[in-house]
C-alpha cells in the first residue's frame, strides 16, 4: 500500500475529484434552482420547459452525457470550452455534465422541499395580510429549504461519487488514477482499498452533516 | 399541482395577463435555443439524410446494434437487480438482527458499498476477474459490471428493507409479540411482507438507477447500449445522431419505468394494504430515480 501512495500521486488524484465535486455542485445548484423556478412558476410553458429538462437530465446516463460531450459536442460540432488545453477542454466538459446531469436532482430536491409546506401556510400568511413577497420570504420559503435539505445533501453526496464517471472521457480524478495504477500493477485489494476509503473519507462526514442539518432544520409539524 | 397551490393564489385578470406575456417570452426563448442547437448541427453537417434515415430505413441498425445493446443494458440490469434484492434482503435483515455483531458487520458492510463509487468497484473487479480467468474471458466484463452494480444497488435495498420495517407502527411487531411470535417470526411474517411490499416503488426507482450505470460498462468493454451505439456511430458515420438515437432509448425506457413506479405507489397507497402507511424513505420522490 505505501509503495502505491509513494509511486503515485494518490492526493492530486483526488484534489482532482474533490475540484470537480466543488466546481459541479456549484453549477448543478445553479441550474437546479433555475429549473426548480421555471416549474414552480405559474406560467404553465415555463413548467413543460423545466419539466422537459428533468425528465431528460435524470433518465439519461450520466457516462452516455459524458462520452457525448467529447467524441460528439466537443470532436463533431466543435464546441471546445477550451481550445489550447485538450485536458482542461476535458475537465471543464465534465464540470458541464456533472452540472447539468445533477441539476435535474436538485431542481428535484427544491421542488420536494416545497411540497413539504401544507397549504395551510400559505393561507394563513395571506389571511393575516402578507403580501406575496412577504409571504414568500417570512413564510413560505424559509420552510421549504428546510424541507429540502436531505435530498440536497444526498444529491451532493451522489455526485461526489458520480464524478468518477468522468474517467470514461479521461478527466484527471481519482478513477482515472486507479485504472492506471491497475493496468501497471494488477488488481490488488490495497489499491482498490485506497480509491474507497478516500471515498468514503469524502462521502461519510458529509452525510452524517447533512442528516444532522435536516434533522436540526425539520421543521416541527 | 400541488405545488402550485401553496405557492401562488388563483390569478386574477392582471396576473393572467402577466402570465400570458411571461409565456410568450418563454416560448420564444425556447424557439430561439432550439434555433441555435439546430443551426450548430447544420453547421457541422449533422443534419443530413443519410445520418438520420438509417434509423428508419436500414433493419441492421436495430438488429446488429441498438437492439444488441439494449440487450446487453437489460441483460445486465436484470441479473444486478436479482442478486441486488438478495443481498440487500440478506443485509437488510441483518441490520435488523437482534445479535449485535451481526447488526454492526451487516451496518459497516452497507455503509461501505453505499459510499464507494460504481465505477470503482467495477474497475477493479474487472481487473481481479480478468488477471486471474475468474470467468471465461467473454463473460468477465459482464461478470464485473453484475458485481459492481450488485454490490452498490444491494446495499441500496438494504437500507429500504431496514427502513422500510421501521417505518411501520411500532403496534405491529408488538401484537406479534404479544401472541407469543418469536422475533424472527415477527420480522418473517408481519414486518417484512408489508416493509417489501411498501418499498416496491422505490425498488423500481433502482431499477432504473441500475439501468443507468449498467452504461459505465462501457469503461470495462462491456458492450451495452452505449459501446453499441458508438460502434453504429463509426459504422455509419452518423456518432452524434447514434448517442442522440442512444440517449432517447434510455430516457423512454427509464422514463416509463419511472411513471410505473409512480403508479404503483399510488395504488398501494389507495389499497392501503400496508396498515399504517409504511414508506421506504431512503427514496427522497415517490417513484424517482436517485441521483447515483
Amino acid at each position: 500500500m505505501g509503495e502505491i501512495l509513494s509511486n503515485y500521486d494518490v492526493l492530486a488524484a483526488f484534489w482532482g475529484t474533490i475540484q470537480l465535486s466543488i466546481l459541479g455542485t456549484v453549477g448543478a445548484m445553479l441550474l437546479g434552482t433555475i429549473v426548480a423556478i421555471l416549474r414552480l412558476s405559474p406560467v404553465r410553458v415555463f413548467q413543460w420547459i423545466g419539466t422537459w429538462y428533468v425528465n431528460t437530465f435524470r433518465n439519461t446516463p450520466l457516462t452516455l452525457l459524458m462520452v457525448f460531450s467529447i467524441l460528439g459536442l466537443s470532436f463533431i460540432l466543435g464546441i471546445q470550452l477550451n481550445t489550447t488545453d485538450v485536458s482542461s477542454n476535458v475537465f471543464r466538459w465534465a464540470v458541464v455534465m456533472l452540472s447539468v446531469y445533477h441539476g435535474a436532482f436538485i431542481c428535484e430536491a427544491l421542488r420536494s422541499g416545497v411540497n413539504t409546506v401544507p397549504a395551510g401556510q400559505a393561507e394563513a400568511a395571506r389571511a393575516i395580510g402578507l403580501t406575496f413577497g412577504q409571504s414568500m420570504q417570512h413564510v413560505l420559503l424559509p420552510q421549504a429549504f428546510r424541507g429540502s435539505v436531505a435530498p440536497i445533501g444526498s444529491t451532493i453526496i451522489a455526485l461526489i461519487k458520480n464524478s468518477t464517471v468522468a474517467q470514461v472521457i479521461g478527466a484527471g480524478e481519482a478513477a482515472n488514477l486507479m485504472s492506471t495504477i491497475i493496468e501497471n500493477e494488477g488488481s490488488r485489494f490495497s489499491v482498490f482499498l485506497i480509491f474507497a476509503i478516500g471515498f468514503v473519507i469524502l462521502t461519510l462526514p458529509l452525510g452524517l452533516l447533512f442528516t444532522s442539518m435536516s434533522r436540526r432544520l425539520a421543521v416541527k409539524r | 399541482m400541488s405545488a402550485q397551490s401553496v405557492l401562488f393564489d388563483a390569478p386574477g385578470p392582471r396576473a393572467r395577463r402577466r402570465h400570458a406575456i411571461l409565456a410568450a417570452v418563454g416560448a420564444v426563448i425556447a424557439l430561439v435555443a432550439l434555433y441555435f442547437v439546430v443551426r450548430k448541427m447544420q453547421e457541422a453537417n449533422q443534419l443530413q439524410g443519410y445520418m438520420w434515415e438509417p434509423f428508419l430505413t436500414d433493419r441492421s441498425v436495430w438488429r446488429d446494434y441498438l437492439l444488441k445493446g439494449l440487450w446487453g443494458t437489460i441483460k445486465a440490469a436484470l441479473i444486478s437487480i436479482v442478486f441486488a434484492g438478495v443481498f440487500g434482503l440478506l443485509f437488510g435483515v441483518g441490520r435488523l438482527s437482534t445479535i449485535r455483531p451481526v447488526r454492526w458487520i451487516c451496518g459497516v458492510v452497507v455503509e461501505f458499498f453505499r459510499a464507494v463509487p460504481v465505477l470503482i468497484m467495477m474497475i477493479f473487479a474487472f481487473g481481479v476477474y480478468t488477471r486471474n480467468g475468474v470467468f471465461a474471458n467473454d463473460i468477465n466484463p459482464l461478470a464485473a459490471v453484475v458485481t459492481a452494480l450488485t454490490l452498490y444497488n444491494g446495499a441500496v435495498i438494504a437500507e429500504l428493507v431496514r427502513s422500510g420495517v421501521y417505518s411501520l407502527p411500532k403496534g405491529q411487531g408488538e401484537a406479534g409479540l404479544s401472541v407469543g411470535l418469536t422475533t424472527g417470526q415477527v420480522l418473517r411474517s408481519i414486518q417484512l411482507p408489508q416493509a417489501l411490499t411498501a418499498m416496491l416503488p422505490a425498488l423500481i426507482g433502482q431499477f432504473v438507477t441500475i439501468l443507468k450505470d449498467s452504461a459505465l460498462g462501457t469503461a470495462i468493454t462491456y458492450t451495452e447500449l452505449l459501446t453499441w451505439s458508438k460502434t453504429l456511430g463509426s459504422a455509419f458515420t452518423n456518432t452524434v445522431p447514434a448517442y442522440i438515437v442512444a440517449a432517447i432509448l434510455f430516457i423512454t425506457m427509464n422514463y416509463l419505468l419511472s411513471r410505473l413506479a409512480v403508479t404503483v405507489e399510488k395504488r398501494l397507497n389507495r389499497r392501503g394494504k400496508t396498515a399504517g402507511g409504511a414508506h421506504a424513505t431512503p427514496a427522497p420522490l415517490p417513484g424517482a430515480a436517485a441521483a447515483d
